[in-house]
């Protein structure tokens, strides 16, 4: 296959006239950034575009991929023609090359975002180099190349606050970064030739791009009103065959799976476990006292049957969520801390939380898991329940009355507290 | 002694305190979702809102300058740590 032979012989691979991907592969990478997987590597894409009056690389590769990159790079281009640098994200993978890159071409000016320029400086401060001239762009920016134009989107928090896109008008190719990426390794590189990639594709949302959801439908926004011919992400194979599908598959992504028959009323999850029915006890007079309040709807589950991954889901749609576990050994119970770390992959800032939990002896639990939430940046406006043992009706309804209480914060109904710091300590 | 009121916004709770009370010493009695990492000013973990009244603190020292400008913090910002409540009415919510 000619594609194969001409990515491994390191010269850059033309993707539109005048056009070239100069990335790299890395075929052997099986854990990326430690929380991802690959089953077959991944590749970091860098192009280069050339206009009549200017050359422009976008992007580059990870550090240890340098040379493969600086191979492609100069198979299509002198270092003293290049005028334009676009970083559209400057995570090490993207950005590794790029302080070489910049002692190569020090002539050429910088486009970044806004939120880039500190972490431009940070990555030059090893070297002890000068930053480079460079320009904050942000939507509707613009470099001319000479016949060619690139265009930038303020596509911020995807998955970093700096990261943006750049478009290339003339051809309607858009360069997104880690935008409709994925690790996903094949010298084919074009996504009609490589192999099935879709697990990736998702995959890669689901990890990366979920926490961030809200900031996706912002940026498809954008993305959505383009002419696009190609589609090129940081990652993975370039997207030129039926490139709005995976638009498309973004939208569908970001949006809630199911229709929400709760969505008019505000909702509450209760998380549980129990291992003698204490703290279940507690749970469900908590979920029958929030039921009380109109217009909340509460959901209860034992954690006991499911695992986090399947929980992910009601987390990310809830406006609150309670905690109940028991206190073993001086800590709450780790499905509960399973849950709690698998947070990260759903946006939760700003959610209400709260914590309950029957204990024996000592009872940290609730206060833990109460820290953990705050974290996570949840607030926690309510001071958790913590019971010892077994509950009896008078406790039962304290519990009832948290339910409550949590619901009407919810409802935005509860009454503003007015204290003194000295009453507090 | 002088007395200024704070509101915590997210949790909606006012709280009377002395002046010269630094926000670090309220927040996490009444809750709030401000969230604390050094405690010392120098990670940014506790940067919050001010809704108003942000003149009814002490300027910012030399260092919450520096952290606040590193981290790329907007107008109305301040360390929570940090940020010495002086008198009058102050609304705030976590960053």
């Amino acid at each position: 296959m000619a594609m194969l032979a001409t990515t491994s012989s390191k010269r850059a691979v033309e993707i539109a006239p005048g056009v070239h991907w100069v990335g790299a592969l890395d075929p052997q990478l099986r854990r990326f950034d430690i929380i991802l997987k690959t089953a077959n590597g991944t590749s970091y894409n860098a192009f280069v575009v050339r206009g009549e009056s200017g050359v422009a690389v976008i992007d580059t590769v990870k550090e240890n991929f340098a040379d493969d990159f600086f191979a492609r790079l100069e198979s299509v281009a002198r270092y003293d023609e290049i005028t334009s640098i676009v970083l559209n994200h400057l995570e090490p993978d993207h950005s590794g090359a790029l302080p070489e890159l910049l002692r190569r071409a020090p002539q050429a000016t910088v486009y970044l975002s806004s939120r880039a320029q500190m972490m431009l400086k940070a990555l030059l401060k090893p070297g002890g180099e000068q930053a480079p001239e460079y320009v904050p762009v942000s939507t509707g920016d613009t470099v001319a190349l000479g016949g060619r134009t690139l265009r930038f989107l303020h596509t911020p928090y995807l998955h970093w606050p700096d990261t943006q896109c750049t478009y290339l008008e003339e051809d309607g190719l858009l360069f997104t970064g880690d935008i409709f990426g994925c690790h996903f390794c094949d010298e084919r590189l074009f996504n009609d030739r490589v192999g099935d990639f879709r697990f990736s594709f998702e995959y890669y949302y689901a990890q990366i791009m979920r926490p961030f959801r809200e900031h996706v439908l912002d940026a498809l926004e954008l993305i959505e009103a383009l002419d696009l011919q190609l589609i090129a992400p940081a990652h993975g194979p370039l997207l030129r065959h039926l490139p709005r599908d995976y638009v498309r598959r973004y939208r569908e992504l970001a949006m809630p799976r199911l229709f929400n028959e709760a969505r008019s009323e505000k909702t509450l999850v209760v998380f549980y476990l129990s291992a003698y029915g204490n703290t279940r006890q507690m749970a469900e007079a908590i979920a029958a006292g929030a039921e009380r309040i109109a217009g909340v709807r509460v959901s209860l589950y034992d954690l006991e049957g499911g695992d986090a991954a399947i929980f992910t889901d009601f987390v990310e749609e809830a406006d609150g969520l309670a905690f109940g576990s028991p206190t073993i050994n001086a800590d709450a119970v780790k499905p509960i801390w399973d849950l709690l770390s698998s947070l990260t992959s759903v946006n939760i800032k700003g959610k209400l939380g709260a914590a309950f939990g029957s204990y024996g002896w000592s009872g940290e639990a609730v206060r833990m898991i109460e820290d953990r939430l705050r974290g996570l940046k949840l607030r926690v406006p309510v001071e958790g329940l913590r019971i010892k043992l077994v509950p009896d009706a008078g406790e039962l309804e304290q519990c009832g009355r948290l339910g409550e209480n949590l619901a009407r914060h919810l409802t935005g109904e509860i009454e503003h507290r007015e204290l003194d710091l000295a009453a507090l300590a | 002694m002088p007395r200024a009121k704070v509101t915590f916004q997210d949790v909606d709770v006012s709280v009377t305190v002395p002046a010269g009370t630094r926000l670090i010493e309220v927040s996490e009695k009444v809750g709030a979702g401000i969230v604390y990492g050094c405690r010392e000013g120098e990670c940014c973990t506790c940067l919050t809102r001010i809704i108003s009244g942000a003149e009814n603190f002490a300027p910012p020292s030399i260092l919450e300058e520096q952290v606040l400008k590193d981290n790329l913090a907007p107008r109305r910002h301040r360390l929570a740590c940090q940020a010495q409540i002086l008198g009058g009415e102050i609304v705030v919510v976590p960053a």
